[in-house]
């Protein structure tokens, strides 16, 4: 896979972006993550979260101007969370008095931190764990003597002291009474690596000479790495903000300068990934709209919350997420994450040289629908990344070998004898027009398209040729473009032959191969050109009428003249219908992608979650949905048996199989020689003619196994291979393995037919004795 | 690999009428090679693979091998 493309998929993907709160918060406490705690009534969490992010939580949870509330997206439907008055509840039922731990750090430095404010304690808090030997110079008496002055109404002395019990209680050496005047700063300068200065406001001209200072006298300090223009000495807090620096700034500026000294002391680079410092804009989307408003609560005891009224404000929290593709998608649902990790997960799969490729099923499991690129803010398509993921295993012969080739062997059979057929309309040399029905509907009704094919004919001029196989979807959606491209340039040479004439073809996905071929064929769908042709007579015996659901093939999603089409002939047949959500924005019916062939579980989920949508019986225009939805119990008709009428409830129609929808190919091909053309094919009758109960026929399906893999077992057996009798009930066991699978089928010969009563198949290849 | 042989040492084999016997086999994939016990015919070899070895232990192994 190619790299550039892989981050810029990444990238698109703004799952992981911070919510607008914790964006805005310059210190980016995670509010998201703690009003989930909150909500759930976890506050000893809820407050880990939000001390993470602030060293003096009692006292900032009094004294923040909270800008997150200023940003929450709540407020679009209600009012912001009331994040402050919850990081103080947090505080309340969840403080945890924790002494301060130290790390160890591969360099141990000494750092002077001037002043004892919000700011420079900030500093020292973070430097004191991350291992440093750190004193703090005070010219007060007292450790954060501003906020002492404010008064008991405003912040309570013992809220103070709550924040300051660890701080004395470590091995942080505090200087009270100190004055550190220009002389002494110098001579720190001997004694310590570094220097925070954050002696609060004022201007400093005595500083003049010693660090390079502004027009207000302060020094000049970088708003990144708070560096000052001496490099051991970094400044910040309320000498940066002057009086109107709320004490969230200076939070800010002491654990940003800390994390600046700590990198200096390792010699580490102080500008490297300091993105997203500071409060910012997130571009994380966020649907609103799918929220029912709800208002603030109001604090309960006093101006604060008491615990129960708490959790119940925080569970306003939305959570904001986007995840718009994932909640549409239970394929990208199933594997429990988002995109962005998706892509980064696929691409270090595809990166793996030696060892265990552990996302290849996953690669192999999406649809290719395109719903999640329809649906993304930034149309991030899963899609494209799982279809290039999966050409790339093809091409490092890392494709495991059991996902696809069921499908490629189903397709091959399309493409060969016994279906693929090119001829003009019987009785003429030219084609104007060529139909193409498609490789499922013919396996699924095989005698619509007799009908429609007659209906063609009779209904445009100049003829109409037939031209029977597979476009090759399969093989594209199994990353074998060689297949794919070798199979179209065959069609096509067939159509080129035909002087070329228009397509016509009764499958979306069809249409879309042709279509996105270079120098594509005129090409048209079969329900826009029966919308300008007209309808055949309608048959006698009508369907039962109901009001249909239409499901739209994934593979129909950006071709909005197919779907008017579609509702357009529904009216003129006077069939009552509805739709399922809007038109191009529904799911696939299960098949697409092969998922259905590697992950059977995840494509009967997304079958199952669709069919859920409406109770209606739902209406396709594609065969493999209408069989998808049969299979798993849907009532679901087929454009055609509206069109065309049918002796039983078409709803109730079930899914044919594998196994017949290969019989009714043949047996389509058969029947168009013989009573259009009048030409005689030798009859394979299919030989031993099989018995086999319904529950072992759902059982010899599902593991992927035909009835033609029997008869050939089968048949081997009986011509003298090896095989095996069970003594107690007489039934005979045999195994052939006609290319790289073994099948093993039970059977008896009963009254000259062949009974079945199990299969089941490996790769493994037996061998001699070692 | 521990093979449960299931009902295999029961079954005869059909041309030299002779029951099966637990016997060392290889069986291979993707290039890789495994001993393993399995009913034998001991005359002409003919290997019976159990349907719950192909569907599980094997069939797990055989994913494996393709995910390499
Ligand atoms: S819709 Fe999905 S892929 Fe697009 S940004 Fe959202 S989570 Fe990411
Ligand atoms: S709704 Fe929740 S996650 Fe979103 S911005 Fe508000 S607090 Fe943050
Ligand atoms: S199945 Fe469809 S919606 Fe889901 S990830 Fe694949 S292409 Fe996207
Ligand atoms: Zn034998």
């Amino acid at each position: 896979m190619d790299g550039t493309r892989v981050r810029e998929w990444e990238a698109r993907c703004v799952e992981e972006q911070a919510p607008a709160c914790a964006a805005s918060c310059p210190v980016h406490v995670d509010a998201r993550a703690m009003l989930a705690h909150l909500a759930q009534g976890r506050f000893r969490q809820a407050y880990e979260v939000y001390a993470r992010a602030i060293p003096l939580p009692s006292i900032i949870s009094h004294l923040c101007h909270h800008p997150c509330e200023s940003a929450c997206l709540r407020a679009q439907a209600g009012d912001p969370l009331r994040i402050h008055l919850l990081e103080r509840a947090c505080v309340a039922f969840g403080r945890t008095d924790i002494p301060l731990r130290t790390q160890r750090p591969s360099k141990r430095g000494r750092v002077a931190i001037v002043g004892a404010g919000i700011s420079g304690l900030t500093a020292a808090i973070d430097l004191y764990t991350k291992g440093h030997d750190v004193t703090v110079f005070e010219a007060a008496a007292a450790l954060l003597p501003r906020l002492c002055l404010l008064g008991e109404q405003t912040l309570p002395a013992a809220v103070i002291e709550a924040d300051l019990a660890r701080v004395r209680e470590s091995r942080m050496a505090l200087r009270l009474s100190e004055t550190v005047d220009l002389a002494r700063l110098d001579g720190l300068l001997a004694d310590f690596d570094a220097i925070y200065l954050a002696p609060g406001n004022g201007s400093r001209p005595d500083l003049a000479g010693w660090l390079d200072l502004d027009d207000k006298q302060r020094p000049i300090v970088d708003p990144l790495t708070f560096a000052t223009s001496h490099p051991a000495v970094f400044a910040g807090g309320r000498l940066r903000h002057g009086d109107d620096g709320a004490p969230i700034l200076s939070v800010h500026d002491g654990r940003y300068a800390a994390l600046s000294i700590d990198r200096a002391l390792q010699g580490a680079s102080l500008t490297a990934n300091r993105d997203n410092q500071g409060a910012y804009a997130s571009r994380l989307y966020v649907d609103t709209s799918r929220h029912p408003a709800a208002p603030a609560l109001p604090p309960d005891i006093g101006d604060a919350y008491g615990a129960e009224q708490a959790q119940k404000e925080a569970a306003r929290c939305f959570p904001c997420h986007c995840l718009e593709c994932v909640r549409v998608c239970p394929y990208l649902e199933h594997y429990g994450s988002h995109p962005k990790r998706y892509i980064r997960e696929i691409y270090n799969n595809d990166s793996i040289v030696m060892g265990q490729h552990k996302s290849n099923r996953m690669v192999d499991s999406c649809m290719l629908c395109g719903l999640c690129a329809a649906v993304c803010p930034n149309q991030v398509s899963m899609a494209d990344v799982c279809l290039e993921a999966r050409q790339s295993m093809v091409d490092k012969g890392k494709m495991p070998p059991s996902h696809h080739e069921f499908a490629l062997r189903d397709m091959a059979f399309s493409q060969g004898e016994a279906f693929a057929l090119l001829r003009h309309q019987p009785g003429r040399r030219q084609s104007r027009y060529l139909f193409f029905p498609g490789c499922q509907l013919s396996a699924s009704a095989p005698q619509h398209v007799l009908q429609i094919y007659a209906h063609l004919c009779a209904t445009l001029e100049g003829g109409v040729g037939l031209m029977l196989g597979c476009c090759g979807a399969p093989a594209r959606w199994a990353g074998r473009e060689d297949l794919f491209a070798a199979n179209l340039e065959n069609l096509r040479a067939q159509w080129a032959s035909f002087d070329q004439p228009r397509l016509i073809t009764a499958c979306s996905t069809c249409l879309r191969a042709f279509k996105d071929l270079d120098a594509a064929p005129a090409v048209e769908s079969l329900w826009t050109v029966l919308e300008r042709e007209g309808l055949p007579p309608r048959a006698a015996s009508a369907p039962p009428v109901s009001d249909y659901a239409i499901h739209d093939p994934c593979t129909a999603r950006q071709e909005t003249a197919v779907q008017d089409s579609v509702r357009r002939l529904l009216d003129r047949l006077g069939v009552a219908h509805h739709e399922l959500g809007a038109p191009g924005l529904g799911t696939c019916c299960g098949f697409g992608g092969l998922a259905s062939f590697v992950n059977p579980e995840v494509a009967d989920k997304v079958v199952d979650r669709r069919a859920d949508e409406d109770p209606a019986d739902y209406l396709a225009y594609c065969a493999m949905c209408r069989d998808n939805f049969a299979r798993r119990g849907k009532r679901a008709v087929h454009l055609l048996d509206l069109i065309f009428g049918a002796a039983a409830d078409p709803a109730e129609r079930a899914d044919p199989g594998f196994s017949r929808r290969q019989e009714n190919r043949a047996r389509l091909k058969t029947e168009l020689l013989r009573d259009l053309w009048q030409e005689a094919t030798p009859t394979r009758a299919a030989r031993p003619d099989l018995s086999i109960a319904d529950d072992v026929r759902a059982d010899l399906e599902r593991k992927w196994i035909l009835e033609e893999d029997v008869r050939q077992v089968v048949r081997h057996a009986e011509n003298g291979g090896a095989r095996l009798i069970d003594p107690d009930s007489g039934h005979v066991i045999a195994s052939y393995r006609p290319a790289a699978i073994t099948y093993w089928v039970e059977y008896a010969i009963e009254d000259g037919r062949c009974v079945v009563y199990r299969g089941y198949s490996h790769r493994m290849e037996v061998g001699d004795t070692p | 690999m521990k093979i449960d042989p299931g009902n295999g040492l029961k079954l005869l084999c059909a041309q030299c009428r002779l029951p099966l016997v637990s016997a060392p086999v290889t069986v291979r994939y993707l290039g890789q090679a495994f001993p393993v016990e399995l009913p034998r015919c001991p005359q002409c070899g003919y290997t019976y693979v159990p349907e719950d070895l192909a569907t599980g232990k094997m069939l797990q192994v055989e994913q494996a091998l393709e995910d390499k």
